[in-house]
C-alpha cells in the first residue's frame, strides 16, 4: 500500500458516491413528476434490446479480427449460443455450452 | 412456504450465468487488488460499496498514488455514465418497491440490468421480492468472488482462461430472447450497428458514450415508426 488507509477510504467513498449517483440520476429527475412523462416511459421500453446488443460488442472490443486467430473463437462460440438458444430455449443450455466450447477454443485449438 | 422464500427459490437459477461471470471476474479483482497490496478487507468493502466490475478494475490503478480527486470523479462519471440510461428503463418496474429501491438503484450493475430486462416472475412469486433478490445474489457472487480472489487468488490452479465469456454468452441469450419477443427489430439492430461503427470511429477506450447518444438519438428520431410497430404487437397480444 502506497496510500494510507484514510486517503484509500476516501478513494473508495468517492467512487461508490459516483457510481451510485450514475445509477440514481433518471430516478432522482423523474421521481418529482408523478406520472413519467411519455416520451421516457418509450425510451425504456425500446432501449434494452439496442443496449444489450451495445454490451455484447463491449464484451468482445478487445477482440481483433485483423490478427490470429481473426476473432475466430468468439464469433464460433457466439453463434454456437444463438443457434442453442433458438433451438433449446435454455438459459442455462446457451450460456454453459457456449462457455465450455469457447474455454476449449481458446486454451486447446487456437 | 415463506413469501421471501419462495421469491428466492425462484430467482436463484437465473442468477447462475451471472454467478459463474461475477465469481471468475471478481477473483481476477480480488487478485489484482492484493497485488497492490489491499488484503481481503479492501476488496470486500470496494466490492460491497462501489459494486461495479469495469470501475473496480480502473480504480486498481488509483491506489498507487499520484491521481487527484477530481480526476478520480471524472474517470468513475465517465466509465460509469452507462448506467444513466438502465435507470431509464427501470424507473416504472422500481416504482413499487418501497424500502428495497435504494438498493435496486445501487444495485443497477450490467449484468443485474440484463437479468431484470429479460426476466419476469412466475406467477405466483412476489414480483418485487423476485427481482430484489436477484439483484442480492449477483452482488453476493461479486463479492465472494472478491474475497476467494484475495485470499487464495494464487492458489487456483485450473486453467479457467476464457471464463469469463459466461457474460458475452449471457448477454446474447438476453438479445436472442428480446429479438424473439419483440416485433419491432430496429432497436436491436441499431444497438448493434451503432455500437460497432463507434468502435471502429472512437477505440476501445471511448466508443460506449457516443454510441449510448447515438442509439438514444436515432430511437428519438424513429420514435413514430417504432410505436406504431409496437402498438400493433400490443393490439395482438390483447386479441
Amino acid at each position: 500500500m502506497t496510500l494510507s488507509v484514510g486517503q484509500s477510504l476516501i478513494i473508495i467513498i468517492v467512487i461508490a458516491a459516483i457510481t451510485f449517483l450514475t445509477r440514481a440520476l433518471p430516478f432522482l429527475v423523474f421521481s418529482r413528476h408523478k406520472e413519467t412523462p411519455q416520451y421516457i416511459i418509450y425510451i425504456g421500453k425500446v432501449l434494452p434490446p439496442a443496449i444489450i446488443g451495445m454490451l455484447i460488442v463491449y464484451c468482445i472490443k478487445n477482440v481483433s479480427i485483423i490478427k490470429f486467430p481473426f476473432a475466430m473463437p468468439e464469433l464460433i462460440s457466439i453463434t454456437t449460443v444463438v443457434v442453442l438458444h433458438f433451438w433449446k430455449r435454455n438459459n442455462l443450455i446457451s450460456i454453459l455450452g457456449g462457455t465450455m466450447l469457447y474455454m476449449v477454443l481458446v486454451q486447446l485449438v487456437f | 412456504m415463506n413469501e421471501k422464500t419462495k421469491a428466492l427459490k425462484a430467482a436463484f437459477p437465473y442468477t447462475i450465468p451471472v454467478m459463474l461471470g461475477y465469481l471468475f471476474i471478481g477473483i481476477a479483482f480480488g487478485v489484482l487488488f492484493e497485488n497492490k497490496g489491499y488484503n481481503f478487507i479492501w476488496a470486500i468493502l470496494m466490492s460491497a460499496l462501489v459494486y461495479a466490475g469495469s470501475m473496480q478494475y480502473v480504480a486498481i490503478n488509483f491506489f498507487t498514488g499520484g491521481i487527484s480527486l477530481v480526476t478520480i470523479v471524472f474517470i468513475t462519471l465517465m466509465v460509469n455514465i452507462r448506467h444513466v440510461f438502465y435507470g431509464l428503463s427501470m424507473i416504472d418496474k422500481f416504482k413499487e418497491m418501497g424500502k428495497l429501491k435504494p438498493y435496486m438503484i445501487f444495485s443497477l450493475t450490467d449484468e443485474t440490468y440484463s437479468l431484470l430486462c429479460l426476466t419476469e416472475a412466475p406467477k405466483d412469486v412476489n414480483k418485487n421480492y423476485f427481482i430484489f433478490f436477484i439483484a442480492l445474489l449477483n452482488q453476493s457472487y461479486w463479492v465472494i468472488g472478491s474475497f476467494i480472489g484475495s485470499v487464495a487468488g494464487s492458489l487456483i490452479t485450473i486453467n479457467s482462461e476464457g471464463i469469463d465469456f459466461a457474460m458475452t454468452a449471457l448477454f446474447t441469450v438476453i438479445f436472442v430472447e428480446q429479438w424473439l419477443f419483440c416485433t419491432s427489430h430496429i432497436s436491436a439492430i441499431t444497438g448493434i450497428l451503432i455500437t460497432v461503427i463507434c468502435l471502429i470511429l472512437f477505440g476501445s477506450g471511448n466508443f460506449l458514450l457516443p454510441s449510448m447518444l447515438l442509439i438514444l438519438l436515432v430511437l428519438t428520431i424513429f420514435r413514430e415508426k417504432i410505436e406504431s410497430k409496437l402498438s400493433i404487437e400490443e393490439e395482438e397480444v390483447e386479441v
